[in-house]
């Protein structure tokens, strides 16, 4: 049938069901449109513009981006700091709260003080943990290293030494495991225990069960952990711009310059400079050309998981 | 039209929309002051003070203030950041301040070419304020920018030698000592080490010892940034040289970097009584006028003495100089009520009795010459010292940017790599620093 033959009241009651769909999606489409869509668009907008926040902006072309990947010298330093990190601190953090959620689920004695004392440190602020972590880890004062030197072991220069700040950073976030190990052991506690049972009927040791009982079962929720644990890597902000505050001891207060990134820009992360540039140079423009290679690589990042789907289909499936 | 092509039209009108919107959500400033300052008015005031005796100072001055203008009400905001500020300035609306001061005097630049600050020419021609002869030389140049004076100095800052009296007497040192190179030698005999580390330094020379930063140590060579063009002119002022030179003779003649760097993470906060001057970890440190007041509320167990800093021994004859820096005060652009604005700024910066009597509650500088004459103001031996310094007209500043501090933070960065080893040509580490500072000018212009 076509447009010019349909029937009007068939025409208004198409209509009106449109509109009723409409207003049942409208939460979402204005969500989608006033927190996602409209800052996308003027992120974009705003990379190819002069703007300080005071004056109205002026078109500037290709040079913000220009400026960000070939002078602006703490760019590359901090893109390689975040793969780093999203590297090695997220493939630990799994396979650290994978293990502690299966050492966890198999405690007889006292499994709630276990559960409890590993859970606790993910709800220190991080401004608080990164602090005291800074103080345990300093070279000089701190207990860790005075320990390891008394063992006859080398002591690191952990948040001073450029090459030991990022491993120093994951410890801290080692330390704060609590929230991977909690879905870890949900996950470990809802694989079906006849297939255990069945695998160690047919001969299977301890590891063969782990290999092809648990982790078919929880690849889902491992895939969930690696997706959220990229995005969360990528907007790392207060630990490492806290610990190089505290170990460089310029705080930055009384009109101090701090030089972010201390160690040696060892530190330094993209949301970090997303918020020198736009918040503290008055440069928008090109915080908003980071801010877009960060919404790129999370985007890159979250597609080629999500390429391996099969990883989110568990062995039911 | 298909349907193809009206979604794509309607997405085109939604993006145009959005940009439109987005480039009308911007803080908008004007440089008009057309507010009865004799009315009836409530103006917010934001400040960074936050030490109790700070606080008490700042609310007493803004009580003087209100009594000689009783119609105009000052609501006071105090432990504000330099990053609250510049939000606050960017946003505008009733929520931001009519005044600000903030201790960052590197943010003159961006807050006078941002005009986020409004320019206070007109309003001091009106008040028959003559700059140069109400303020010191250095506290005018950190105010202004190329030309634009969008802010006055709220009482000022300098830098000098604080040293352990006691430790000079132990090593056989009768006085401060006036050149480098004095002051190597007293360095060395001061420094006392244990192990691999030391139970006394005489000076951390590395540049994150706390206030031995790149910036505060080569004033002494009175260097300068920018040449006339406005070019970073840090590899061809001898200054810049000189100084890394020195510096890296002091590290190497104190034990050496790493050394050197190990001692300094044993150091307790710079703001706290663990201060390492505080605790006899070094026995001569660069400091600001504040460290004696410090020093004495922590109970030091030693006699401190304030001296100038030493100067390059070519120089000796600019002994007396120093860094000075200090707190800025101007007067929001976003603000609908600048002439009232004006009056609160115009007394805390030029009533003598007000500016006096700040000075003398925070240990300050004062920031006005007929300030630094009063008979009002108390002057103990150490700010004395002080206030030498911030007159003495050898004395220099880091002058301001459009980026703000940014091309300081360049030179420290070069100063790190270069001071560990990193870097080891230093000419063409000093090259480096005035192309980066060029890139970064260019782009914030």
């Amino acid at each position: 049938m076509s447009a010019a033959t349909v029937h009007p009241l068939l025409k208004a009651k198409r209509r009106r069901a449109t509109l009723r769909n409409l207003a049942f999606l409208s939460p979402w489409l204005i969500g989608f449109s006033v927190f996602f869509a409209y800052p996308l668009i003027s992120t974009v907008y705003f990379s190819f513009m002069k703007y300080d926040g005071f004056t109205s902006p002026t078109w500037n072309g290709l040079r913000n981006w220009s400026y960000v990947f070939n002078d602006y010298p703490f760019f590359w330093p901090a893109l390689r700091n975040t793969l780093w990190l999203v590297l090695v601190m997220v493939s630990t953090r799994v396979v650290f709260g994978l293990g502690i959620g299966l050492l966890i689920t198999k405690i007889k004695t006292a499994p709630g003080l276990f559960r409890t004392a590993f859970y606790l440190p993910y709800l220190a602020p991080p401004v608080a943990a990164t602090m005291a972590f800074a103080f345990l880890l300093n070279p000089g004062t701190g207990p860790v290293n005075r320990i390891l030197g008394d063992f006859g072991l080398p002591t690191p220069g952990w948040f001073n030494d450029p090459s030991w700040s990022k491993p120093a950073l994951t410890l801290l976030a080692l330390w704060g495991i609590g929230d991977l190990m909690v879905i870890f052991m949900a996950a470990l506690l809802d694989v079906p225990k006849e297939q255990y049972e069945a695998a160690e009927l047919d001969g299977a040791g301890s590891w063969a069960r782990f290999r092809y009982v648990t982790l078919p079962n929880i690849s889902p929720i491992v895939m969930f952990a690696v997706v959220t644990g990229v995005i969360q890597t990528m907007q790392y902000y207060t630990q490492p711009l806290v610990a190089g505050k505290v170990a460089s001891g310029v705080i930055g207060g009384s009109g101090q310059q701090f030089e972010p990134g201390y160690p040696e820009k060892s530190t330094l992360t993209l949301p970090q400079l997303v918020y020198n540039l736009g918040f503290q140079r008055f440069d928008t423009g090109s915080a908003c050309v980071i801010a877009l290679v960060l919404f790129a690589l999370a985007m890159m990042f979250t597609a080629l998981l999500m390429r391996r789907r099969n990883g989110f289909l568990s062995a039911e499936d | 039209m298909s349907g193809s092509t009206k979604t794509t039209a309607v997405a085109i009108a939604a993006a145009a929309a959005i940009s439109l919107l987005a480039s009308a959500c911007t803080g908008s400033s004007n440089n008009t002051a057309t507010d009865d300052p004799n009315k009836d008015v409530t103006i917010t005031f934001w400040h960074g003070w936050s030490a109790p005796n700070e606080v008490k100072a700042i609310n007493a001055n803004i009580k003087a203030f209100e009594k000689v203008h009783p119609n105009i009400h000052v609501k006071v905001q105090g432990n504000i950041t330099d990053d609250k500020i510049n939000q606050a300035l960017r946003a505008g609306g009733s929520g931001a301040p009519d005044v600000v001061s903030s201790f960052t005097t590197d943010n003159v630049g961006k807050f006078c070419s941002s005009k986020a600050f409004a320019d206070l020419t007109p309003f001091l021609k009106k008040s028959g304020i003559d700059p140069a002869k109400t303020f010191p030389r250095t506290m005018l140049e950190y105010t202004q920018f190329e030309g634009d004076r969008c802010a006055l100095p709220l009482l000022g800052d300098a830098y000098g030698l604080y040293y352990n009296k006691d430790a000079f007497k132990a090593a056989g040192i009768t006085s401060p000592p006036r050149t480098m190179s004095e002051f190597k030698a007293d360095a060395i005999k001061l420094t006392k080490t244990k192990g691999d580390s030391y139970s006394q330094l005489g000076f951390m020379p590395n540049f994150h010892g706390y206030e031995s930063t790149t910036t505060h140590l080569a004033a002494q060579w009175s260097p300068t940034y920018f040449d006339t063009s406005g070019k970073s002119n840090v590899a061809t002022d001898p200054a810049f040289a000189s100084m890394f030179s020195w510096h890296q003779d002091m590290v190497k003649s104190l034990g050496g970097f790493a050394k050197l760097e190990k001692y300094r993470t044993t150091f307790g906060d710079e703001w706290d009584a663990k201060n390492p001057f505080q605790t006899g970890q070094v026995a001569m440190a660069i400091d600001g006028e504040w460290r004696a007041g410090m020093a004495a509320d922590a109970g030091v167990k030693f006699q401190v003495g304030v001296a100038p800093f030493p100067v390059p021994d070519d120089q000796a004859d600019t002994y007396g100089k120093g860094y000075t820096t200090g707190t800025i005060i101007g007067v929001a652009n976003t603000s609908a009520k600048k002439n009232a604005a004006w009056e609160l700024v115009k007394y805390m910066t030029t009533d003598t009795d007000a500016v006096v009597s700040f000075a003398n509650a925070i240990h300050n500088v004062p920031s006005t010459y007929a300030a630094l004459k009063s008979p009002k103001l108390k002057l103990d031996a150490a700010a004395k010292t002080f206030v030498e310094i911030a007159q003495n007209p050898d004395s220099t500043t880091t002058p301001a940017s459009i980026n703000g501090g940014t091309y300081q933070l360049t030179l420290q960065d070069f100063g790190y790599a270069y001071e560990a080893g990193k870097q080891t040509d230093l000419a063409a580490g000093l090259k480096g620093v005035d192309t980066q500072v060029d890139k970064d000018i260019a782009q914030a212009k």
